[in-house]
């Protein structure tokens, strides 16, 4: 198993962003999670790789429980992630970025090996003829494939994806639905965030749906689609969207 | 090795010795007292750009370590009847463990609260000596002019003193290429551009940043023993001045914070600057202005970090591609 979460619940204050979620997920698979904004996706993101501490439950990573361990720790067990909102190193080169990612990732890899690691990555995600500009001059989409690029040069076990496909061009969605095909190809389990419907059901081999921090549904793409609670959770009541709809006929 | 063959090291290397080597020709004492300031500031300099450039922690108080490294020293010298050689490396060494101390306690601090703290450091460190009687308490120590005598009288030990500030600020300079090519420095430099990401890569931010703040504080340490040797006198107003700290940061900020040149170049321009501010009569209405140079460091930094607050060096190496490959 890659990874079990168990009861995991996250309050900020008053506030219970994350209730009690649990669910696997197994090696070489490709997880969905999705949900409507603000349902608490990315915090249970940062809970799973111990950003945030847990207000309650067990986070266990290839049969290691993670709880009490910092960022750097489950990273080196690992663990790599992209940020929804880029955070690239700005004034560091591209590459620089990456070697980062392969230094202190999991086999905390000398500056050479890391290079090499690097520029192989670099090239894969279609970022090498960038490789020297500065990190801050790349525009949305680069910078999107940068983060991705910067957690697979830590080699990790699982990558935690959070919405990479966001705010990129049909064309470019394309482009990155098959880096992320590959990368599962290459026996990397991945968790992804993503708002567009038709890359994240196709891409995923589960799916789990969250809606105000609680699991509403889990199972295959097709079962998922279909669950009544889950269109609810997206579109709201169907049978109220039916009556308005006829109410405008008649 | 590959370093030795890279102009980003040669370069600052070659500057700094053939500044060093200049008034050894001239025989002229009053050249020498002014490149002494110079390498002082570069070897302080340099260091601090390990801390405020490649880390991007700003400190206001970093002329701390080079009073205690001072006061440390002295007091082996004074006290203990060291020779200067052993006083100046423990100078150092006890600048880095109170740095290794501090650090661990105010790293966990960012940005404003950090650099507050460093202030209030100094002016804690301050009070500290002030009261430690063994330490000669408000007024300080003084050398027994005999003392000199062991290094070949006063003319000799001044050459002494100013070949090994210039040894000093080689090594800093040194480090400072060393650290910024390392895999320890790329971490460093991860922490300054984005320390929640980087610990999220899996850089052990806490950890490396007491590291960088011990490093930075080692060789100001040991400058310290070697500068208060030289004075043959010590006090605390003199060891912990706030203002010589905010002048270092001037340095490094003008001559380009995170990089190896511009700490050098940063404290050469300064250093020749405040020489030719304090020696011109400066007078506004009549009134002869004391310290003139403090608010042409000030307007100096304002400036800097409106207009090119990436310095000199930066800014050249922004301009073109070949400038980024020679000058590190």
């Amino acid at each position: 198993m890659m990874l079990e979460v168990k009861n995991v619940t996250k309050h900020f204050g008053g506030l219970t962003a994350v209730n009690d979620v649990s669910f696997d997920l197994q090696e070489g698979q490709i997880l969905g999670l999705i949900g409507p904004n603000g349902a608490g996706k990315t915090t249970l993101f940062n809970c799973i790789n111990s950003v945030y501490p847990l207000s309650g439950g067990t986070v266990t990573f290839r049969g290691r429980q993670l709880n009490g361990l910092k960022t750097y720790q489950v990273a080196h067990l690992g663990m790599a992630r992209t940020h929804q909102i880029v955070r690239p190193l700005n004034e560091l080169t591209v590459r620089q970025n990456t070697v980062v990612g392969a230094c202190f990732g999991r086999h905390g890899h000398t500056l050479r090996a890391a290079e090499k690691i690097a520029d192989e990555v670099l090239d894969f995600v279609g970022l090498a003829a960038r490789a020297g500009m500065p990190a801050g001059s790349l525009n949305v989409a680069q910078k999107k494939r940068l983060e991705l690029a910067r957690a697979l040069c830590a080699q990790p076990y699982l990558l935690l994806l959070d919405e990479v496909l966001a705010g990129l061009n049909p064309s470019e969605v394309v482009n990155m639905v098959a880096i992320i095909r590959k990368i599962r190809a290459q026996g990397i389990s991945i968790i992804m965030i993503e708002h567009i419907m038709h890359a994240i059901m196709n891409l995923s081999d589960r799916v789990i749906v969250l809606n105000y921090g609680s699991l509403i549904a889990q199972g295959t793409p097709d079962e998922v689609s279909q669950n009544e609670e889950v269109i609810q959770a997206y579109l709201g009541d169907p049978d109220l969207a039916e009556r308005l709809l006829e109410e405008e006929r008649a | 090795m590959k370093a030795w063959r890279s102009p980003g090291l040669w370069i600052p290397l070659v500057i700094v010795v053939i500044l060093a080597a200049y008034p050894a020709l001239t025989d002229k004492a009053s050249t020498r007292e002014t490149v002494f300031n110079v390498l002082l500031a570069i070897g302080l300099a340099s260091s601090l750009n390990i801390l405020l450039g490649y880390t991007g922690y700003v400190s206001f108080g970093h002329i701390v370590f080079f009073g205690l490294g001072g006061y440390a020293g002295f007091y082996l010298i004074d006290v203990l009847g060291w020779n200067l050689l052993p006083a100046a490396l423990v100078g150092g060494a006890v600048a880095g463990s109170i740095a290794l101390l501090l650090g661990l306690a105010i790293l966990r601090l960012r940005g404003a609260y950090f650099a507050l703290a460093t202030i209030g450091i100094l002016e804690a460190m301050k009070a500290l000596v002030i009261n430690m009687d063994f330490l000669g308490g408000p007024t300080g120590m003084e050398l027994n002019f005999q003392v000199y005598k062991d290094y070949g009288g006063a003319g000799q030990m001044l050459w002494t003193v100013y070949w090994a500030v210039a040894a000093i600020a080689l090594i800093a300079v040194f480090l400072s290429f060393n650290v910024k090519l390392s895999k320890f420095g790329l971490g460093l430099m991860a922490i300054r551009e984005d320390e929640d990401a980087a610990e999220v890569m899996g850089v052990v931010a806490q950890r490396a940043k007491a590291y960088a703040y011990v490093l930075s504080a080692i060789l100001p340490g040991i400058l310290g023993t070697l500068f208060f040797f030289k004075q043959g006198v010590i006090e605390p107003g003199s060891a912990f001045r706030l203002h010589m700290s905010i002048e270092l940061l001037v340095m490094v900020m003008l001559g380009g914070a995170g990089t190896v040149l511009g700490p050098i170049l940063g404290a050469g321009v300064y250093q020749v600057l405040r020489v030719s501010l304090l020696t011109s009569d400066v007078a506004l209405l009549g009134l002869r202005i004391r310290d003139i140079q403090l608010a042409v460091a000030g307007l100096l930094l304002l400036l800097i970090v409106l207009f090119i607050p990436s310095g000199a060096i930066g800014w050249l190496r922004s301009r073109s591609n070949v400038l980024r490959r020679v000058l590190e």
